[in-house]
């Protein structure tokens, strides 16, 4: 037996749990991870002493988990709980089934934030390099104000408009009224989205995604042994991570080229280009991103992601039907973890009203500043 | 300035960032600067993430620069703040961008301090040990 004897040359997602999200004060972030696993394993029509590999993101007790859920997996790690680490956690299930490694991964979720008082801004924040020397004496702070400041530069380069910020948060809203599961389901038009109050100026409450508890779990296996669970297999065709952090904390071009790069070599393991897919996932912990990701992963020029959005490409019926679970701005922020799930529903299809008809391929796309896209099929690549 | 009414958060001032915070008591701009390559650093750590050198020198800036981007908070999230404020990045003339605050200006609105425009900076002594460099636009009426 040699290191790579035991190759594998597709990985699936053969189930997706997800719990509720809100406000849930009885559960802590471990507690909500092991009922968004036991929801995986019902749905892969596993049992969980099947699972043999254990990846935990943001819940921090997987002693804890181990023991309740009474796994006894070969591998078990846990990676910090940021929004821009899922991408790589993904990752690692992805290589370590396709290496040999292991044969039944669960990627496990949990966040407690809501009910935890989770504060991005202020004491603790870590957002900028020595932040507490350089940027709080003068009130600096927030993952929202970043990206309020990178908007006001992409404006003041490239003329983008408020109205577009709105029409992501618009189109999302409209996406989460067809989600019984969306946190926020009132539809909003353009007047309630400017007349909600400044957080971050120019940035809005309503550019803003929603903090609230809940987890999310899939389970991943080889593609030879997917064919035989209880789900439609929808496999991971490709995956992909660039960083940028490097460059500091106001990337002098909004990612780009880490997001360039990341889609380059996505596109190439996945065999399908932009024009194969069906629909987006994108990171939307605030509206801007969402121009940003646009761009850098070349489905809008450069400087054009608001132009796109306004032109209606990114609502159901359009061209890139994307959040269509309402995403982090309406469904809930659950940190990249919630549109995985959606991904692979869309793919497995039945999602009634918010289903895009006959989606075969969706593709997520990370901003920075750990660029991150992965995109799911139907068929293995 | 009474020490015991500022409420906004201070730097920690560590042995790495001393000169820094000297150099504002003394009215100047100083910013560490890479022995190899010659990259100004906004960290205080002793290597260089563009050459990866070790060993930094300190130098005084002009502190001319250009507001670089801004926002407004409405939001607060620390103590001391009162009402609308804002922040802007500063990318000064000699390369390096720095946070700060833009003072001078009638309302601090963000129409006031719009990206591109030329700023010069300004000491402000916040308690008997920090003094924090924040700018104003280049035609404001000097203090």
């Amino acid at each position: 037996m040699s290191l790579t004897s035991n190759r594998k040359d597709s990985v699936a997602v053969v189930g997706v749990g997800t719990t509720k999200w809100g406000a849930m004060p009885e559960h802590d972030a471990t507690s909500l991870g092991i009922w968004a696993l036991r929801e995986a394993a019902e749905d892969a029509g596993i049992r969980l002493q099947d699972i043999d590999g254990l990846i935990c993101q943001r819940l921090t007790d997987y002693q804890k988990f181990v023991q309740v859920t009474n796994i006894t997996p070969k591998l078990v790690t846990a990676t910090p709980g940021a929004g821009r680490m899922t991408g790589g956690t993904i990752q690692l299930a992805v290589q370590a089934i396709l290496s040999g490694l292991l044969d039944t991964v669960a990627v496990v979720y949990g966040n407690d934030g809501r009910s935890a008082g989770a504060k991005y801004g202020g004491k603790g924040d870590s957002y900028g390099t020595g932040a507490d020397q350089m940027w709080f004496p003068y009130g600096m702070t927030s993952p929202g104000a970043v990206h309020s400041m990178l908007f006001q530069r992409h404006a003041h380069l490239y003329h983008s408009t408020i109205e577009q910020l709105g029409t992501v948060s618009l189109t999302f809203r409209q996406h989460a009224t067809l989600n019984p599961e969306a946190v926020m389901r009132k539809p909003i038009t353009m007047d309630d989205y400017l007349a909600s109050r400044f957080i971050c100026e120019p940035l809005r409450l309503l550019d803003y995604c929603l903090i609230n508890d809940g987890g999310v779990a899939l389970i991943l296996t080889a593609g030879d042994r997917a064919k035989d669970l209880k789900q439609k297999p929808v496999y991971v065709r490709g995956i992909a991570q660039q960083s940028r952090l490097a460059q500091g904390e106001l990337p002098e071009d909004f990612g780009y080229a880490a997001m360039q790069r990341a889609s380059k070599t996505v596109h190439e393991m996945a065999e399908v280009g932009r024009d194969d897919v069906d629909a987006l996932m994108i990171y939307d912990n605030f509206t801007p991103i969402v121009l940003f990701a646009l761009e850098g992963f070349g489905y809008a020029p450069r400087g054009e992601g608001g132009a796109f959005v306004q032109s209606g490409a990114l609502a159901l019926g359009g061209r890139y039907p994307t959040n269509t679970n309402g995403g982090h701005l309406s469904e809930s922020y659950m940190q990249g973890w919630n549109l995985q799930a959606e991904a692979v529903r869309q793919l497995r299809g039945g999602l009634g009203a918010r289903q895009v008809p006959g989606a075969e391929t969706v593709q997520y796309l990370q901003g920075g500043p750990l660029c991150t896209s992965i995109i799911y099929g139907t068929e293995a690549a | 300035m009474n020490t015991l009414e500022y409420k906004k958060p201070l730097p920690p001032i560590t042995e790495q960032s001393r000169p820094f915070w000297q150099a504002t008591r003394e009215r100047r701009l100083q910013l560490p600067r890479c022995d190899h390559c010659g990259t100004f650093h906004t960290y205080f750590e002793p290597w260089c993430s563009q050459c990866g050198g070790e060993g930094v020198h300190w130098e005084t800036l002009s502190g001319r620069g250009r507001i670089w981007a801004n926002c407004r908070f409405h939001k607060h999230y620390f103590p001391g703040f009162d009402g609308p404020y804002n922040v802007a990045m500063v990318e000064l003339e000699e390369g390096p961008r720095i946070m700060t605050n833009i003072v001078g200006t009638a309302h601090g609105t963000l129409d006031e301090i719009p990206i591109g425009m030329a700023v010069q900076a300004v000491f402000e002594d916040v308690n008997d040990t920090v003094t924090l460099v924040k700018f104003q636009p280049v035609e404001a009426p000097q203090p």
